[in-house]
């Protein structure tokens, strides 16, 4: 069909909307201005408009919006409610001990942060990036990388609309573009799928440990003036999740009596009878939680895999004609419970990179000056002093937080050795090894089921289309899945995506998939025991409308 | 023949709208916003029938605020040759948009005016049949079919109980229902394009029409909420319930 696609040509090209690839527009723009040249900049976004797939927790560390858009604050950043206390909670079944502020090291302390909601500020950086005259493209989905000839990538192709469930071309059928560009960097987020393409092609991963993830579940929720405490920020662990689970809750009282909370389940997690779902609406019954949200109303509902790995993790950054970034590259801080400034960070320097190579009339070759940008940069030695958190995470609980706090506090993050992660997806042990998990019925107030929770993301497919969650093999959810692990994806699916169904008399399950209630969080792609869902991107312009999230 | 499509900027249709929590209307800060979906099929219709050599010139209106003109842009991108953004920052009820239409229709002479049914944010279905009156023209309303023949079209509607087959004579206001067609998906290229199309604004106030509201909202809710289903052991358990806590037996 490449025959049909009409095509363009950019100097960059970005691939997703998010902080990271918003900042890098900006950067290429901003650059572009001061020296007086052209420069075409692209930028595509498989949401419906920027920011719709934007979810994240988030106290955002301005550190980096501080270096990009100085006049943030007069430009009417939604950046507005500034951190004014920390808790943080160990939680048991019945009650919670706080950590006395003295004894947190520096990278749980908020002081100085802001709440945001994310998906705002992502739709602020698509306005400011507007502005400086990059084009914007929302709707549109990069579907397939596109290689000249000497392998180098030359840009991407947005993909087809209107193709049926069987794979031919409706009536609708509209050929997707190809967007050529000197540079292409990639801004998908955690566990991209062009990413994880590029990371094969050019090996990008070949000495660095494998990426390991969370799965990140949000609420979004109105509740009385009373029970509002603006710029609060809470962050627990232990309860409901075992100590051997890594995970943990947080509370963040943003502006106009909103509170986001959320959850985030380590997917190293081992029980296949586990449901990161359901202990996020068990979460928010424990007194020290309700006590924020009774009287109030849910208003939005999400989920988004995070990649937690750190320095350890993070594939090489470059290769022939781009880059990845932001969590596309695996940027985020774990230790910092952050990554929107490492996003923003990373897009800046690669920007600055490829404006340097465009102007010395380069083009599609490696920009190694990112990743030695990177290497003497804030963001590397912030990374650096915390990049054992999460491998001490895997100790348990109690040891992990007692060997991060020692290591933070006495050792100031200088530790002279670095500690290994290893990949999630072949953590699970036999479903009959493990015991099964009774999660009480959502009460309908308080805690929801999925299908209710779902409606809340606004998420939306065309059903005609080919379904983008690919089986490798058709045989293995039954034959390894249901029959070794209970069917784990019935259990991390946020969305109710996959169902076991059975025939009348219970017998002859199969894997239905519910592709139209994808909330585009990559889970699946990231725990399937045996690698054996693929994401790629539906239609563009589809998935969840998350507004602020 | 040129055609007028009149376009409406409202709530995604996937969205779940939710009533502000003083009751003063519907939350649409920071919501997403999209073209009304009928009239996504009316730029549709008329795009087909400047394709199929009938109609010679498409031009999409909008009457709203200044962001309005995003979804003039998408109603470029489908194929209409041009737009005119009437722009006003004021509550605009079904009579002032008739009114701002009407103003926008002398001006341009169109021999055919395409709007959706209704909106779907107010879901008022007035707006088609007020420009028809204004203007005295003829109306076909819920069409889902629409044939030129010469000065006359014919046009199917969607009635209650089956499909009536009306014949109107150009000048003519036909209101679009969901059957009328498929909308095409708008291009990464001809969005691109799109960018370039002309598009006039003309603030409302240059029409010199009254735009005042004649409607008062008095109060927004939101529907009460559903309760849950019970899952009954039996027929006899069945009956029990219908009869002793539903009461309908």
């Amino acid at each position: 069909m490449s025959h049909e696609r009409e095509s363009m040509e950019f100097d960059v090209l970005i691939v997703g909307g998010g902080p990271a690839g918003l900042a890098a527009a900006i950067r290429l723009k901003q650059l572009a201005n001061e020296k007086g040249t052209e420069l075409a900049v692209c930028l595509i976004e498989k949401a419906a408009e920027i920011g719709a797939h934007i979810l994240s927790g988030a106290v955002m560390d301005p550190r980096a919006l501080n270096e990009l858009i100085p006049d943030w604050k007069e430009q009417g950043a939604p950046v507005t409610t500034e951190v004014t206390e920390d808790r943080v909670i160990f939680l048991n079944e019945t009650g919670g001990r706080k950590v006395p502020t003295g004894l947190l090291p520096d990278c749980f302390l908020n002081h100085g942060n802001y709440i945001v909601r994310l998906g705002n500020v992502a739709k602020w950086l698509g306005e400011q990036a507007e502005a400086l005259g990059v084009e914007v493209y929302p709707g549109f989905a990069g579907a397939e990388i596109l290689y000249d000839e000497t392998g180098a990538v030359k840009g991407v192709a947005t993909g087809d609309m209107g193709v049926t469930r069987e794979g031919e071309q409706g009536p609708a059928y509209q050929p997707g573009m190809e967007l050529h560009a000197k540079y292409t960097l990639f801004a998908e987020g955690c566990r991209g799928h062009l990413g994880k393409q590029l990371e094969e092609k050019f090996n990008l991963s070949n000495g660095v440990d494998p990426q390991t993830y969370g799965i990140g579940l949000k609420e979004l929720w109105e509740v009385p003036a009373e029970r509002h405490e603006p710029g609060v920020v809470v962050h627990t662990t232990g309860w409901p999740l075992p100590a051997d689970t890594y995970g943990g809750g947080f509370v963040y009282h943003l502006e106009d009596n909103l509170v986001a909370i959320g959850y985030v389940v380590g997917l190293n997690y081992t029980n296949p009878h586990l449901s990161p779902f359901e202990e996020f609406q068990r979460y928010k019954t424990h007194p020290e939680i309700r006590k924020y949200l009774e009287g109030g109303k849910r208003l939005a509902y999400g989920a988004r895999a995070i990649a937690a790995g750190g320095l350890q993790s993070q594939p090489k950054l470059v290769f022939p004609g781009g880059a990845l970034i932001g969590d596309d590259a695996g940027f985020l801080n774990a230790a910092r419970i952050k990554g929107s400034h490492a996003a923003i960070k990373s897009g800046a320097l690669a920007a600055e990179a490829a404006f340097e190579a465009v102007t010395a009339e380069r083009q599609r070759d490696e920009l190694t000056a990112f990743p030695e940008a990177f290497k003497s940069s804030w963001l590397f030695d912030e990374l650096h002093k915390t990049r054992n958190f999460k491998p001490y995470m895997k100790k348990g609980l109690w040891m992990g937080s007692l060997l991060f706090g020692f290591d933070q506090k006495v050792l100031k993050g200088k530790a002279p050795w670095t500690l290994h992660n290893s990949a999630d997806h072949d953590k699970l042990k036999l479903a009959s090894e493990c015991p099964k998990i009774d999660y009480p019925k959502p009460d309908g107030v308080l805690t929801f089921d999925r299908l209710s929770s779902v409606f809340l993301s606004n998420t939306n497919h065309e059903e005609d289309q080919p379904c983008h969650l690919q089986l490798k093999d058709a045989s293995v959810p039954i034959a390894v899945n249901l029959a070794k692990y209970d069917a784990p994806e019935q259990r991390y699916c946020p969305a109710g995506v996959y169902e076991i169904v059975r025939d009348d008399s219970g017998s002859n399950p199969r894997l239905q998939i519910n592709a139209q209630n994808c909330v585009h969080c990559k889970t699946c792609d990231i725990k399937d025991p045996t690698q054996n869902i693929n994401w790629v991107v539906p239609q563009g312009g589809e998935g969840p409308i998350y507004q602020g999230m | 023949m040129k055609i007028l499509v009149p376009v409406k900027r409202v709530v995604d249709y996937n969205v779940k709208v939710r009533v502000k929590s003083d009751r003063s209307g519907v939350e649409l800060s920071g919501v997403k916003m999209a073209i009304n979906p009928f009239d996504e099929i009316s730029v549709e219709e008329a795009v087909r029938l400047k394709e199929a050599g009938i109609a010679t010139e498409v031009i999409a209106v909008s009457c709203g605020g200044a962001a309005s003109q995003e979804t003039l842009r998408t109603a470029l991108a489908m194929g209409a040759d041009r737009a005119i953004l009437v722009e006003s920052d004021a509550e605009l009820q079904p009579l002032a948009v008739g009114k701002l239409l009407k103003a926008v229709a002398e001006r341009e002479q169109p021999q055919l005016v395409i709007c959706g049914k209704q909106a779907i944010d107010d879901d008022a279905n007035q707006t088609g049949q007020i420009l028809a009156a204004l203007m005295g023209w003829a109306q076909a309303t819920f069409a889902s079919k629409v044939v030129v023949e010469g000065e006359t079209l014919r046009v199917t509607r969607e009635v209650d109980g089956g499909l009536e087959t009306i014949e109107v004579k150009l000048p003519a206001v036909v209101t679009s229902d969901l059957r009328l067609n498929e909308p095409r998906y708008a291009t990464l290229p001809n969005i691109m394009k799109a960018k370039k199309k002309p598009l006039d604004v003309i603030p409302a106030a240059d029409l010199g029409v009254d735009v005042a509201p004649r409607l008062r909202h008095t109060q927004y809710s939101e529907p009460p909420t559903r309760k849950a289903g019970i899952k009954v052991a039996d027929v006899a358990d069945l009956i029990a319930k219908l009869k002793n806590d539903a009461k309908v037996i």
